[in-house]
């Protein structure tokens, strides 16, 4: 009786199930395509932060910069790496002296860090993984001056006759790379998960401590080196094992890749870092890890994949906004009118139908059955409403899959201008500049499907149902049945 | 055997209280014919509704066989309208979405009897008010005398001790009227239930074999 009588009235009150089910099957499309939509935000989001920052890590740690002082690490006053010379350097020939000095230090504007820290945060609870590296600056001076002549006590105005020119003049020339220190046992965080090798070979645990680099592949072909051949750093032939192609807005890529001890021993750094790169051991740990890390290190810069998420702008930006404003409480508002909706029409049902219930309670129908009967009919309708709206939200992902939007996204990040070409984002500004580098990239928006929004949106049709039924089912438990015959009369 | 003592009906209204049956007491034996007549608002329809188990008295009792119905909670009073009594009303009172069979089986759905059983005694009880060829017509499909008929069947397919009928005639013309009454009257007489109407009809209330007169809630016998 009650599957036959809940069929009639479905099929015979076909305007209120249309309306209510209309309703929910709204709703439901909205939750699932907001959500579809912000997932697929969500994912373009980290996929530019995977490019920027590398692929799995959750958190960065950095040591906030302080005030160089000068000579330290080779730096003058200002932070400037400096270059001395001694009346012997350099080679004297034909009149000209060619000097010629490199020097390897920290990248300005970074700082470095004991790297008894990464032993700390290897410590922290929910850490699944954590790396160091060493940004590094390798600048070499190359010059030619004239001699200089002195005769007697007084100096000898007239201009030398050596010289690049013959007639006293000079010629400088200051190239720059960048050197980045990294562990090459630990491939699994860090920045060579956001690089693709391209030809060689990268590192293996076997290269620590031998003299081989990898090169950016960029870098390689505006220094013409190659697979094979040498690379002078600070003074020392490294051999070039492999290339590597990194995103232009990567925030760890490097013109070069070295091994962190080697790196560290050639710098003069011995047992520092300038960054920490780690992986919580879940998403649900991120919060937890980070506080715990600035708990363990007040001094150091502790950031997450959200707060650099902040540096990503652009119309993806523009989107996440939209969807976690905008978006979500449209899905709310839409959801918590469909349930009103729902709630009404029920409730308005019961009403028009009290002659109809005062005459099945004479009949001896209880209350639990005639609530039943009609939370069942609400149940059915917004069950109907879910299955549409399930139907009407994939349709309107596969649209948008289809249309593919495009995002762009730029991801600011902060770097050191450098002294010559290369990849460093940024290059072009003066020597030793901090500068605000912005890289756009355009991302084809995916919304994606998932099993778990389904199921969240069929079970908030169900509980829409559930709602409006025990609601409107309690109207009409409480109808007297001497009373809902008495208004008939 | 209903046995009424002492029974008082109030109804709060807007600003005055009214009295819908005052101090009734009487008795009904099984298997009476009794016809209710009365002014309107005179207490008929009170007095049935307290009859079927649909009120409970402001004072006295109600006894249905062994059951005080004045004393009973709803769900027993809801188990004793389904198997005991069955009503039948003026406005017909069938569910538009149902067919005249579904119509009836409402009837014994509380009962808990299973779907073969339920539709064989649906189908026997439209056959025995004459409308077993209009078992899968929805009520707009039927006239006022069908569906009174389909009603009827809806009430007796439970095998009821009591009918109780509120103006069964009063939505049709005189020719179905006394088709109607011929039928409840047959019924009356063949099953040997009691049967309690409530009419202005004159024509309708001389079938019964005992008439009570209400008005203003006191109950009087009709000679």
């Amino acid at each position: 009786m009650f599957g036959t009588y809940l069929v009639r009235e479905l099929t015979n009150r076909r305007k209120q199930t249309a309306i209510i089910a209309t309703g929910m099957a709204l709703a439901i499309a909205l939750v699932i395509i907001v959500n579809a939509v912000a997932a697929g935000v969500s994912a373009a989001q980290t996929s530019v932060l995977a490019s920027v920052y590398g692929v799995g890590t959750d958190i960065t740690v950095t040591q906030t910069p302080t005030a160089p002082t000068q000579g330290s690490n080779g730096t003058r006053a200002g932070g400037g790496p400096g270059f001395d010379f001694g009346a012997a350097d350099g080679r004297t020939a034909d009149g000209s002296t060619t000097l010629s000095q490199t020097h390897l230090g920290v990248v300005r504007g970074t700082e470095t860090f004991d790297a008894s820290s990464l032993d700390t945060i290897v410590g922290v609870e929910n850490v699944a993984a954590a790396t160091g590296t060493l940004a590094l600056d390798n600048i070499t001076f190359n010059g030619t001056i004239p001699t200089q002549r002195q005769s007697g006590g007084t100096t000898d105005t007239t201009p030398p006759p050596g010289g690049l020119d013959g007639a006293g003049g000079s010629s400088f020339n200051v190239d720059t790379f960048t050197v980045l220190g990294l562990d090459v046992a630990g491939a699994a965080v860090g920045p060579l998960t956001a690089v693709t090798l391209t030809d060689g070979r990268t590192f293996t645990a076997a290269d620590a401590g031998s003299d081989v680099v990898v090169v950016d592949s960029a870098y390689a072909t505006s220094a013409s080196l190659a697979v094979g051949g040498t690379l002078s750093i600070s003074g020392t032939d490294f051999e070039i094992i492999g290339l590597v192609a990194s995103g232009s807005g990567a925030a760890t890529a490097s013109n070069t890749y070295i091994p962190l001890d080697v790196a560290q021993s050639l710098a003069g750094l011995d047992g520092k870092l300038s960054s920490i790169y780690v992986q919580a051991a879940s998403s649900n740990n991120i919060s937890q890890v980070q506080a715990d890390i600035k708990n363990a290190l007040p001094d150091a810069t502790v950031d997450t994949q959200a707060d650099l998420a902040s540096s990503v702008s652009g119309s993806l930006s523009t989107a996440s906004g939209l969807l976690s404003s905008l978006g979500t409480w449209l899905s709310v508002l839409v959801l918590a009118a469909a349930f009103l909706i729902a709630i009404l029409f029920t409730i308005s049902g019961v009403t028009r139908r009290t002659r109809e219930f005062g005459t099945l309670k004479a009949i001896g129908w209880s209350n639990r059955r005639i609530v039943g009967q009609v939370a069942g009919e609400s149940l059915v309708q917004g069950t109907i409403g879910g299955i549409l709206g399930v139907a009407g939200g994939l349709i309107g992902i596969l649209l948008i899959n289809l249309f593919a939007p495009t995002l762009t996204a730029s991801a600011t990040v902060q770097r050191v201008a450098g002294f010559g070409g290369g990849p460093r984002a940024g290059g072009g500004g003066a020597p030793g500049e901090t500068a605000a580098a912005a890289t756009t990239t355009d991302i084809t928006l995916h919304a994606p499907v998932t099993g778990t929004i389904i199921l969240v949106a069929v079970a908030l049709a169900i509980l829409g149902g559930i709602l409006a039924g025990a609601i409107g089912g309690w109207r009409a438990s409480r109808l007297r049945p001497a009373e809902a015959l008495r208004s008939v009369a | 055997m209903y046995e009424l003592k002492n029974v008082s009906k109030s109804y709060e209204q807007t600003r005055r209280r009214v009295t819908a049956l005052d101090d009734v007491s009487l008795s009904i034996p099984d298997g009476q014919m009794v016809a209710i007549q009365g002014p309107t608002g005179g207490g008929k329809s009170t007095l049935l509704q307290m009859l079927g188990a649909l009120e409970r008295p402001t004072k006295g009792t109600v006894v249905l066989g062994n059951a005080e119905l004045s004393a009973l909670p709803d769900t027993k009073l809801a188990s004793i309208r389904a198997r005991e009594v069955g009503f039948v009303f003026q406005s017909f009172n069938l569910i538009p979405t149902l067919t005249a069979q579904e119509n009836v089986e409402t009837a014994l759905a509380p009962l808990g009897v299973p779907g073969v059983e339920r539709r064989a005694r649906a189908a026997a009880a439209l056959e025995s008010v004459g409308l077993g060829d209009r078992a899968s017509h929805r009520p707009d499909e039927l006239s006022g005398g069908q569906q009174q008929r389909v009603a009827i069947a809806r009430a007796l397919v439970k095998e009821p001790d009591v009918l109780l009928a509120d103006e069964p005639t009063g939505s049709l013309d005189e020719e179905t009227r006394d088709e109607i009454m011929d039928l409840l009257e047959g019924i009356w007489r063949d099953r040997g239930l009691t049967l309690i109407v409530v009419t202005h009809d004159s024509a309708v209330a001389k079938r019964a074999e005992r008439r009570l007169h209400i008005k203003q809630g006191k109950v009087t016998e009709k000679k």
